[in-house]
């Protein structure tokens, strides 16, 4: 029995990309799988997805998807197993969640081709890979119009994570737009080196307070800073990947939300229906890929508006955040008069705008 | 009350049934702890031991078994020699950090060259990085008596932020979007440790830990020094006048298990992981000792003990995306297990006894 | 580049802060290891600590009720460590390792009721008169009570050290167990006790963190503040005062560092970071060669037959 089986195995493991075009036994349901980066109750990027995934299998009808996933795999090759695991265990569909896991991603899908990979904020793609991101620096924008107003110390606190574009573009598009309503306006960046470690934030917050921060931005994921800004008294801040509406209406304002739901709906569905295809996508508010929480009360009517009338002219894509003249931070000629950011710089961003001060780590 | 009496001679039945007892004992409690949780404890256990063996897909998770224990025993072999001797390093997750660093390093110094010597070239280097690594704890207890546990230890934060600032610096991808994290060494081809038989899971990193687990082996039965390395842990004094020069032993076992956990995160970082990263390193420094002791510090025990935890190791990732038992639950399960293994083996060396008193 | 942002009393006021979990675990561990234990879990029971605690200040509103109870689940988790190597005899290196492994997945599981929740607020002791005076007033009289509780442990353990009988038991088994026992002292006994005092202090480090200083819960939140504990027992060679520096200087790096950030100095994070390991790793070699370090017996199984 056991050399059958090992025979069998071996005989499997050679032909491994011919035997997995399909799930070994018939079935009604479509498998997808989510690999998670964090726990899936972490209050932020990983709870988010796993939300969105559920709300997916909502959607579609339990009866038609089955939700299997992995919660806190690390980046490497636990993932890869991981994605294996999935994919053998007849996964049509597989998300992989997290930057880390491209590399891994790549190489499990060569290995199953008929099954769907979809990773997120990557930028590799293969036949039967695809990349998505979100556009959260058009949120940042609102968020910031928000700041410049409400600000009274002028001074504005931001809590970095990772020196990665994607928090660079965040930081960018925040300054930009608070600088726009209130040129007195100045930012003090820290940067933490880890999208969640509560004490950490919460020291961090509580450092810009104290160097006269009045509003804090958060790009990590804990509730922390909210809680260090309601300690203080007097100081506004935001939620981060989810809404946080438990510190409404003050000090949480307003809020950008990661909004998978309605992407993964439609990426299962074409999985299902055979109109899948590789794509690489970025998308912001007007996808509904970035929700804006609710503006609370705390926020004056006029400067609500003003956001709000901000968010839907980015949603009409009649507004785009990054739209010259803007000037690096060494002073040099960014974009003219008019001009608009392409996605190819702001995917790689690594440069502040004019006016920041300090270096990003290199 | 029950009381313990050292036994002569260690029971040779004990240490073949202690094992056992363990893992049955962590069965049961361990499905009682499923079944609190509302799984299918029955399943759940066949999931996690019989399945990654056994079940449908044994054919991938077998070779992954040596993917998954090859560093755990490669690094727990260099740890016993000095365990033996009463040398405690416990900071083989540095060593292992620094190895992968200086080897990939050498890697990426070199990129994209193709030449057959580069990647034996890195397997040197990591060895010497673990290796060097290893030495200042070693050389600061030769020299000046200090505590070696504690600096080994200090030593593995110091290559973790070392890491880190050579993902944000030093060594990132120039074509990497400005993500942190090395080029993947998987697309480098002379750098590669690829996969010896495709498939089969072997990779230079599980042929290594095969060697070190028979040239320890010999090393403990067959030669002068390992008699050498036995005598000092088991009688320190006696040890002294059998020649044995304590110095030079500190500085030998330290520096083979230096070179021994550089090599393994050569390999992995070469091979399965492909990339330096800021978390790069996943805790097989600190497993390895677990598995160090669960394998009784002995060769063969240890190349066991490895399999036994990759197998938790993936089979508890089965149990998650099948049964959809959550990673906690798995940690839990894992923590019994050692804590299970860890409690029987004083039947190995004592007996109980019935006593009137504590007298301790 | 604004030094000036930089408030040197707020400076010091949350470096307090920020010590006060690794000195409570600190104290604790050297408690445990002057008794000649070496207890590598102390990650694991800080991260038990801080989901019990939180639970107990959840269920019954009352912080204070969950320190208790943090002190407790501590002490509670320290008892598997009792059991393997007090009486399975196994080794305390694995055996602290496996805790902290243990220690991490429990947490997470009683924990996931409580995510998302927010603990009951603890009041900041704002002492009349006294925390109005300027500088003195932040810095020592308007902390929350754990932070005075910290200091009061560092004092009673070091009065209990240096003055008590028990102290010099206590030593004396770290010292040279057997010696101790052959003069007819508990040698097994003490160091239950010496253990579980360092559970509960782990137990009540862990639940500052999830009740004063982020609050909330979640998963793994101690993020290896046990190490540093750890570290810092060292660093401060088994001496309680110099723990309490030992704390302040490595909440200071902590703080210190991000004010610097702020202040728009570009530092190299990752170095500064280093710093309190390779000042504990100097410290270890210069107090190496006064010969007045480790208790001698530490990390030593001891059985009463030998």
């Amino acid at each position: 029995m056991k050399k059958r089986t090992f025979l069998k195995g071996a005989a499997a493991a050679v032909a491994l990309p011919l035997a997995m075009t399909g799930p070994a036994f018939a079935q009604e349901k479509t498998k997808v799988g989510f690999i998670y980066v964090g726990p899936i109750n972490d209050g932020g990027w990983t709870q988010h997805h796993h939300e969105s995934a559920l709300k997916m299998v909502e959607e579609i009808g339990e009866d038609k998807v089955e939700l299997v996933y992995q919660e806190s795999v690390p980046e490497g090759p636990d993932a890869e197993r991981a994605m294996t695991q999935m994919a053998l265990g007849g996964a049509k569909i597989i998300f992989t969640t997290s930057f880390g896991y491209m590399d891994p991603t790549i190489n499990v899908a060569a290995k199953f081709p008929d099954v769907k990979f979809e990773h997120a904020t990557g930028y590799k793609t293969a036949d039967n890979v695809s990349a998505y991101s979100a556009r959260f620096y058009e949120g940042r924008a609102v968020m910031g119009t928000i700041a410049g107003h409400m600000t009274k110390s002028n001074v504005l606190g931001y809590i970095a994570s990772v020196p990665i574009p994607e928090v660079v573009r965040g930081i960018n598009s925040a300054y930009i737009h608070a600088k726009k309503v209130n040129p007195d306006v100045e930012m003090k960046i820290i940067w933490l080196y880890t999208w969640m470690d509560p004490a950490k934030e919460a020291d961090a917050a509580r450092t810009l307070i104290e160097q006269g921060a009045d509003v804090i931005f958060q790009h990590t994921d804990s509730t922390a800073p909210l809680a260090a800004a309601q300690d203080a008294g007097n100081v506004i801040g935001f939620g981060q990947a989810g809404d946080m509406s438990e510190y409404a209406p003050s000090p949480r304002v307003s809020s950008i939300i990661d909004n998978w739901a309605p992407y993964y709906v439609s990426r299962v569905e074409a999985a299902m229906d055979g109109t899948w295809e590789s794509h690489n996508v970025w998308e912001g508010i007007g996808d509904g890929m970035v929700g804006i929480g609710e503006i609370s009360d705390a926020v004056p009517a006029e400067v609500k508006a003003e956001a709000e009338a901000m968010r839907d002219a980015i949603a009409a894509g009649e507004y785009h955040p990054f739209t010259g003249p803007l000037k690096k931070q060494d002073g040099s000629d960014w974009l003219a008069e008019g001009e608009v950011a392409d996605d190819g710089t702001l995917a790689g961003m690594n440069f502040y705008v004019e006016g920041l001060t300090g270096e990003i780590p290199q | 009350m029950l009381k313990l009496e050292k036994r002569r001679q260690p029971s040779q039945v004990w240490a073949y049934l202690a094992p056992v007892v363990a893992v049955v004992a962590t069965m049961v409690v361990g499905g009682l702890l499923f079944a609190f949780l509302g799984k299918d404890p029955l399943l759940a256990i066949r999931t996690i031991f019989w399945d990654p063996l056994f079940g449908e897909f044994a054919f991938y998770y077998r070779p992954q078994m040596l993917v998954k224990g090859a560093p755990l025993v490669l690094i727990a072999i260099g740890l016993s020699l000095g365990f033996r001797a009463g040398i405690w390093n416990i900071g083989a997750e540095g060593q292992y950090i620094m190895g992968a660093i200086a080897g990939a390093g050498v890697a990426l110094a070199f990129y994209p060259l193709e030449a057959w010597w580069l990647f034996p070239l890195m397997v040197i280097c990591g060895a010497i990085g673990g290796l060097l690594w290893a030495m200042i704890p070693a050389a600061l207890r030769v020299i000046f008596g200090t505590n070696e546990i504690l600096v080994s230890l200090m030593l593995v934060y110091v290559a973790e932020q070392f890491l880190a600032s050579v993902s944000l610096g030093l060594l990132k991808n120039p074509e990497g979007y400005g993500f942190p994290g090395s080029r993947n060494l998987q697309q480098y081809p002379s750098a590669h440790n690829a996969e010896l038989i495709t498939g089969s899971g072997m990779h230079w990193g599980v042929v290594a830990a095969l060697i070190a687990v028979i040239m320890a082996y010999i090393l403990l039965n067959r030669h002068l020094l390992g008699f050498q390395i036995r005598l000092t842990g088991e009688a320190p004094r006696a040890a002294r006048f059998a020649g044995v020069k304590p110095k030079q032993l500190v500085l030998l076992c330290m520096g083979l298990a230096g070179a021994l956990a550089g090599m393994a995160g050569l390999f992995e970082v070469a091979g399965p992981s492909g990339r330096i990263s800021i978390d790069f390193n996943a805790g097989y420094g600190f497993t390895a000792i677990i598995v160090a002791f669960l394998g009784r510090l002995h060769p063969v025990g240890i190349l066991l003990a490895g399999l036994l935890m990759a197998l938790t190791y993936i089979g508890g990732e089965i149990a998650q995306s099948s049964m959809g038992l959550s990673s906690s639950a798995i940690q839990v399960f894992q923590g019994m297990l050692l804590f299970f293994l860890l409690m029987v083996d004083v039947l190995t060396n004592y007996r109980l006894k019935l006593a009137k008193a504590d007298a301790a | 580049m604004d030094l000036s942002a930089i408030n040197p009393v707020l400076l010091v006021a949350s470096l307090m802060v920020a010590a006060t979990p690794i000195l409570l675990a600190a104290i604790g561990e050297l408690v445990v290891e002057k008794a000649g234990v070496l207890n590598l879990g102390v990650e694991g029971m800080m991260i038990t600590g801080a989901i019990c605690g939180f639970a107990v200040a959840v269920e019954t509103g009352s912080p204070l009720l969950g320190f208790v109870g943090a002190a407790a689940g501590g002490a509670a988790l320290s008892l598997l460590f009792v059991a393997l190597t007090q009486y399975a005899l196994a080794n305390q290196v694995a055996s602290g390792l496996s805790l902290t492994l243990f220690g991490l997945g429990l947490s997470a599981l009683i924990g996931q009721g409580y995510v998302g929740k927010k603990p009951p607020p603890s009041a900041r002791l704002d002492i009349p008169v006294l925390s109005d005076l300027p500088v003195l007033g932040r810095i020592l009289f308007s902390h929350d009570i754990m932070v005075y509780a910290g200091l009061a442990l560092v004092a009673g353990v070091w009065a209990l050290l240096r003055f008590t009988r028990a102290g010099l038991i206590l030593r004396a088994v770290g010292e040279n167990h057997d010696a101790a026992h052959a003069l007819g002292y508990k040698v097994r006994r003490i160091r239950i006790l010496a253990i579980l005092f360092g559970g509960a202090c782990a137990g009540m480090g862990g639940a500052y963190i999830s009740l004063l200083r982020v609050p909330q819960w979640v998963d793994g939140m101690t993020a290896g503040t046990g190490w540093i504990a750890l570290a810092l027992v060292v660093f401060a060679s088994w001496k309680p005062w110099r723990v309490l520096l030992g704390a302040y200087l490595f909440g200071g790096v902590t703080v210190l560092q991000l004010n610097l950030q702020a202040a728009g100095l570009a530092i190299p994070v990752e170095y500064l970071s280093m710093s309190p390991y390779l000042i504990t790793i100097l410290v270890l070699v210069i107090m190496s060669s006064h010969r007045s370090g480790a208790p001698a017996s530490l990390g030593r199984t001891f059985h009463a037959s030998q």
